[in-house]
């Protein structure tokens, strides 16, 4: 069954979104738009000179983190790659906390250290943002695994790219989740290129990416990521899976991402065709297929989305400020959160030495 | 009271006393279940404390070591079991880039309190893919740890200090020490933990110092005993028991006291452990050295299989002694 025959269900009345209230509706809305516009902004101030390293955008993608984290309860978790920004708003990380860690600020959700691609927040049940393409797959089956020996009711959303599937630590995590029967959602952001190389280019499949999981007896779906009700839909009946059964999923979501695999990406407007961005951005931009479905529902006006785009630019521009007049770590910065045991200087700390400058 | 036990043993009464003491501790890793682990060192845990605590994985080494990185930052203290330090190759990634770097790129939100143990040596006719010796490598990664017992006595207390610990802990083990016996302290007379960072002086000695750890330690001490009889030396023997942290306090101590020292070091020569002692002691006790620093590694060639050979490519008493003698 592909996503493509699945399109003429409506997904906005399945039983998870008719629980949505109006309010809640423009919650998520809200969220998207200040996922792109907090994007917009780091683009332009990377642009400017402000960051360093790389910049991967989300834009394009947001229906996925803001319609999957939504579902989230007290103990669902995440984790994801390097493109980590969308998740870290949809877990209610700040604008001013993420953007100063781009800028490489103390004020960073990482104190600087950690960079665009390793924003964390555990106290939100969000793990990371991982620079090693696949090597978060592990990790995220480790969570799942955890809240199944604590005797912990949720599961863990992983996301990776498609780009990701052709690892070998991803193979070797789908098989531990099905043998072991671990809670965790495996969510394959598909945006089609692994950098700049197509899917077709890079993976040997037969259907689908997710299609692979049969050979792992795990559930799997395709989700077509314009519609953020669909990707609730179907990411909910995988959570309850996880949840209620301890079985893992592995989801493959259908979307698109704007710019290049990151700013540095120069070449990307030569591997895509500028008819292909242009379709994505008419007819599939998950924030517009929202925005149409809300104004049709009357849960919002024209007026109503200019202003939270609004709100949402001035937000994003104020974490910029905050960011920029943040202070830079300091030399002595560089040698803390190194050692669990030396940051809290245990008896354990005093013994023998842990590092060896001069 | 002491008792006599089997490295192998004191090891797995080291194992079984932490999954009494915290539930959260958990081992896995292939075979050290229902086939009571490859080298017999979790012989009997799994029957006393069933499918939970003690876990039987794929060989799958980036997925469970991933995995059990995974579920210490929720809390989880998994006790991960290579069956060879050689297969870290193959989970590099998660050893390095997550349990090294998590705590650091997440500004000190995350930890990660994971042990990963397993042998870590040459000397058993298994070729160059099976004699890594990568202690030197995991404790140049700033987040790890890295201890290397060659005692009984040591692998219990130690493993029980890795367990504790909330950074994570590489232990390396060796399967040519799996069956040497010592003296172990009674459980009944107390919790026996070693604390990570503290060398201990194995022999007392005053003409030169002989610095290693793991089963060069007893290949030293056995040198120690030629050089006496055979050359009148008297030489120091101090056992490193962990390499990160470490006890430079007591390295430069028995330097001072012999003013001679050879490096006894079952890692290759470049940029190994004892590269990065030798560079401690020039700087930091260069004053009181009468003669060169001295080493003697594992010779600089990938591990040689021939059983007539492989104990010649490793440190053993007479390399070491020949090397005493140089000093003079």
């Amino acid at each position: 069954m592909t996503s493509a025959s699945l399109s003429t269900l409506d997904f906005a009345n399945s039983p998870i979104n008719q629980l949505l209230t109006a309010e809640r509706k423009i919650e998520l809305y809200t969220q998207m738009v200040r996922i792109r516009r907090f994007e917009s902004a780091a683009a332009k101030f990377y642009s400017a000179g402000k960051m360093s390293g790389f910049l991967h955008l989300y834009i394009g993608q947001e229906s996925v983190a803001v319609g999957t984290i939504s579902l989230g309860g007290a103990d669902d978790h995440f984790i994801t790659a390097y493109r980590d920004h969308g998740h870290a708003l949809a877990v209610g990380m700040g604008m001013n906390e993420c953007m100063a860690e781009m800028f490489g600020k103390q004020t960073g959700c990482s104190k600087g250290k950690g960079g665009s691609m390793h924003f964390f927040a555990p106290d939100k049940n969000f793990w990371g943002g991982h620079g090693i393409v696949a090597g978060q797959t592990p990790l995220g089956l480790g969570l799942a695994y955890g809240l199944k020996y604590l005797g912990r009711e949720g599961c863990c959303l992983c996301y990776l790219g498609d780009g990701a599937v052709n690892q070998g630590a991803f193979h070797e995590s789908l098989n531990i989740a099905s043998l072991f029967g671990i809670p965790v959602v495996y969510v394959i952001e598909n945006n089609g290129y692994s950098m700049g190389t197509s899917q077709l280019r890079s993976s040997a499949y037969s259907g689908c990416l997710a299609q692979r999981a049969e050979a792992y007896a795990i559930e799997w779906d395709v989700v077509d990521g314009s519609d953020i009700y669909e990707v609730r839909a179907k990411a909910h009946i995988a959570m309850e899976r996880a949840r209620k059964e301890h079985k893992p999923t592995v989801l493959e979501i259908d979307t698109y991402r704007y710019y290049g695999h990151s700013v540095a990406d120069a070449n990307h407007k030569k591997y895509r065709t500028p008819e292909e961005i242009e379709d994505y951005k008419t007819n599939h931009d998950p924030i517009m297929v929202f925005e149409r479905k809300l104004v049709a529902e009357g849960v919002l006006t024209d007026d109503s989305a200019k202003k939270i785009n609004d709100l949402a630019k001035a937000e994003a521009t104020a974490s910029a400020k905050f960011a920029d007049e943040s202070p830079a770590p300091t030399i002595a910065d560089i040698s803390t959160d190194v050692y669990w045991e030396t940051d809290n200087h245990t008896p354990a700390s005093k013994i023998g030495r842990h590092f060896f400058n001069d | 009271m002491s008792r006599i036990l089997t490295y192998r043993e004191a090891l797995r009464e080291g194992l079984d006393e932490e999954l009494a003491r915290d539930p959260n501790v958990v081992l896995m890793g292939e075979e050290v279940a229902q086939y009571n682990g490859a080298y017999k060192v979790t012989e009997g845990l799994w029957k006393k404390w069933g499918d939970k605590r003690v876990v039987d994985t794929p060989i799958s080494e980036a997925g469970f070591i991933g995995m059990g990185i995974g579920a210490s930052m929720l809390g989880v203290r998994p006790v991960m079991e290579l069956m060879f330090w050689s297969f870290h190759s193959v989970a590099f990634d998660q050893l390095v880039s997550n349990a090294a770097c998590v705590r650091y790129m997440s500004g000190g939100l995350c930890n990660c309190p994971i042990v990963v143990r397993g042998p870590a040596n040459g000397g058993t006719g298994v070729g160059a893919t099976h004699s890594h010796i990568p202690e030197g490598l995991f404790a140049a990664f700033p987040g790890l740890k890295v201890c290397a017992p060659a005692t009984p006595a040591d692998a219990k207390g130690l493993i029980k200090a890795a367990i504790r610990d909330n950074d994570p802990v590489y232990f390396m083990e060796n399967t040519l020490l799996y069956g040497t016996t010592g003296e172990v302290p009674d459980p009944a007379d107390g919790d026996f933990v070693i604390p990570l960072g503290v060398a201990e002086i194995k022999l007392e000695g005053s003409d030169v110092s002989l610095i290693a750890h793991g089963r060069s330690v007893i290949q030293s001490l056995a040198a120690a005993e030629i050089l006496k009889t055979d050359h009148g030396i008297s030489a120091e023997v101090l056992d490193l028991r962990s390499i990160r942290p470490l006890d430079q306090d007591a390295i430069l101590k028995t330097v001072m006291k012999t003013n001679r020292v050879v490096l006894v070091d079952e890692s290759k020569p470049f940029g190994g452990v004892s590269a990065m002692i030798a560079m401690l002691i020039q700087e930091h006790a260069f004053d009181y050295l009468d003669a060169p620093i001295k080493r003697v590694c594992s010779i600089d060639a990938p591990a040689i299989y021939s059983p007539h050979i492989e104990h010649e490519q490793l440190p053993n008493p007479r390399r070491i002694v020949e090397k005493v003698l140089t000093l003079r």
